[in-house]
């Protein structure tokens, strides 16, 4: 296999996340249409449960803003008991934007195995 | 056509004190809202007022009213709207009462929002048939007619395991429940004459729709342009993380005098969002769009006790010079029940961190983390959850991939967090830190800090409550009458 260059979410996209209760999302803002357009076809929701599998999340739902160039993420399950009762240092889910911003793929689709 | 500035001074309690005050100073604002309360502060203050009645607000809002007495002296036209009452808001407005009395401002007007609190209502509202079954995982409260069987009830939610001794009445568990109001009561205290407006619980978007109702005079059932002030007070409630605050394009911000939030509402329905001139930060499509997306759940049905808005009929223009316009906001009914924040206590937690230092500082940190519990478990007390983190080696968002292909570090803050039922079983677990430090590995510093502290956990279980079972009330009164 040929090994094309990689995007890292971060160079197309900014993102924040927050707490509700014990799931989290992550709102994810894309640099441009294009970017939106690369965001939409590869960044599913499956990949984005990969991601973050070891946390425990159960379920991830994507929902799109076109108008504003945005994906919103809600991982259920997420935040190990919610603010008040996690035991991680992160109780509000306010790092995981940061980290889904280094998850990488392939320029090509078709090099990604975890599509 | 008619323009009002709505700003944002506070978006949580804890956020910069001073930010109110260099807010009104550098931009002419007709409101300021200020918002402090989290899912779950509601808890704390409760545990507050329950030790001492005369508290259970937040205390910060008496400093910030204090640094505003200048600016409401030179400014008649700033209004503020705080639900900084929380627990107690009556308390909070005898408070601020005092403080402007003292200022020689005991003739503005307070108004003081309550009804929020359900806890001394639980009884009547179970009798009535409220189930308060939990919006995210289904179970139903102990207590009412279909969850007194129920094998988890709250105490039993947390923990499965736990014997059923242990599942006491909800009643005497519940710290606290507070109905999320709307913008209702908040307008009726504006149109009462009130300049200062201090709520307990009332949704985070509603301090900024309740101006624009009154101001406006639009009708409850304009939807349209109900969401577009809530989108407006979505947009500005957590202060500056519109304005370039919580941004991963920090290093182009100038954040240490960063510009908190204005809102700025036409009668038409139109949206600005912008800040005070020559303050930090920046307002951009980007700023703007990712606070649009920030805690929210299904965009197209965003619920407030106001309306339920579209968040994907949103349009955002940047029009330079730190503007961006907001439009598009489409709204459909409200929904016929209030949101409900209750929570209950669920035994004892603490956590404890020790920087571990040196090549083998990975290892190391494992064994001390160990070591802990092995001393608990000595002791009489193995631990019910227990979590060892290592900070420094991707403890941040456990597992994510990108932190394996960093080498180990050469220090790394280890940090460990217990909770259990039992108060004294975490107290064993506080003890636990300091003797490592002769009796650990070499390498260790930072118990300096003294032993982890014990703090009760309040867990939350969000719910509904139908609004015809609450009733909003609305006080006004001029400052000077507020305290006796």
């Amino acid at each position: 296999m040929t090994h094309g260059k990689t995007i890292r979410v971060g160079d197309l996209a900014s993102a924040r996340s927050g707490d509700k209760g014990n799931h989290a999302n992550i709102g994810v803002v894309a640099k441009d249409e294009d970017a939106y357009g690369v965001l939409c076809s590869r960044l599913t929701a499956v990949r984005v449960q990969t991601h973050f599998q070891e946390l425990g999340v159960t379920r991830v739902e994507r929902y799109e803003l076109p108008k504003v160039l945005a994906l919103n993420f809600v991982l259920y399950d997420a935040l190990g008991g919610g603010a008040s009762r996690s035991l991680r240092i992160d109780t509000q889910g306010k790092l995981l934007g940061t980290s889904l911003l280094d998850l990488t793929f392939h320029a090509n689709a078709w090099e990604d195995n975890d599509q | 056509m008619k323009t009002i500035r709505i700003a944002n001074g506070a978006g949580f309690l804890g956020d910069w004190l001073d930010a109110p005050r260099r807010l009104v100073a550098r931009a002419r604002v007709d409101y300021l809202t200020i918002e402090h309360l989290a899912e779950l502060t509601m808890s704390i203050l409760a545990r507050q007022r329950e030790k001492d009645p005369g508290t259970g607000y937040a205390e910060d809002f008496l400093d910030i009213l204090r640094s505003l007495t200048p600016a409401l002296k030179a400014q008649p036209q700033l209004k503020i709207v705080a639900n900084s009452g929380g627990m107690n808001p009556q308390a909070c407005a005898s408070a601020a009462g005092k403080i402007l009395s003292e200022a020689g401002l005991g003739d503005i007007a307070i108004g003081c929002v309550a009804g929020d609190d359900l806890l001394p209502r639980m009884s009547e509202l179970i009798a009535q048939g409220c189930e308060f079954t939990n919006l995210d995982t289904g179970e139903r409260l102990a207590g009412t007619p279909q969850g007194a069987d129920a094998p988890r009830s709250p105490m039993g939610a947390v923990r499965s395991s736990a014997p059923k001794s242990e599942i006491r009445n909800p009643k005497s568990e519940i710290v606290s429940a507070n109905a999320y109001l709307g913008a209702r009561p908040i307008a009726d205290a504006l149109t009462a004459g009130a300049r200062i407006v201090i709520t307990g619980r009332v949704a985070d978007a509603s301090l900024t729709v309740g101006p624009a109702m009154h101001e406006f005079g639009w009708r409850w059932d304009d939807w349209d342009k109900l969401a577009a002030a809530s989108v407006a007070g979505h947009l500005i409630e957590c202060g500056a993380q519109v304005t370039g605050g919580y941004s991963v394009d920090w290093q182009d911000y100038e954040l240490a005098d960063v510009g908190y939030p204005i809102a700025e509402l036409t009668d038409d329905g139109g949206v600005v969002i912008t800040k005070p001139e020559g303050t930090g930060g920046a307002v951009t499509r980007r700023t703007v769009a990712e606070q649009l997306v920030y805690e929210i759940g299904d965009p197209r049905h965003y619920l407030t006790p106001d309306v339920d808005c579209d968040f994907t009929a949103v349009e955002v223009e940047d029009k330079g010079s730190d503007r961006v316009r907001v439009a598009g906001s489409t709204g459909r009914p409200a929904t016929d029940t209030y949101k409900v924040s209750l929570a209950y206590r669920d035994g004892w937690m603490a956590s404890g961190m020790l920087l571990v230092y040196g090549s083998d500082c990975r290892e190391k940190a494992e064994a001390c983390g160990q070591i802990i519990l092995k001393r608990c478990e000595l002791a009489g007390y193995p631990l019910a959850h227990t979590n060892v983190e290592l900070l420094g080696f991707g403890g941040g968002v456990p597992g994510a991939w990108f932190w394996r292909k960093f080498q180990t570090p050469g220090e790394l803050v280890l940090r460990v967090t217990a909770h259990d039922p039992r108060r004294e079983a975490v107290e064993c677990f506080a003890r636990q830190f300091a003797p490592l430090v002769t009796s650990g590995p070499a390498g260790l510093a930072g118990y300096a800090t003294g032993r982890p502290q014990v703090r009760p956990v309040f867990a939350y279980w969000p719910t509904l409550v139908p609004k015809s079972l609450v009733t909003p009330q609305v006080d006004v009164r001029p400052a000077k009458e507020c305290f006796s």
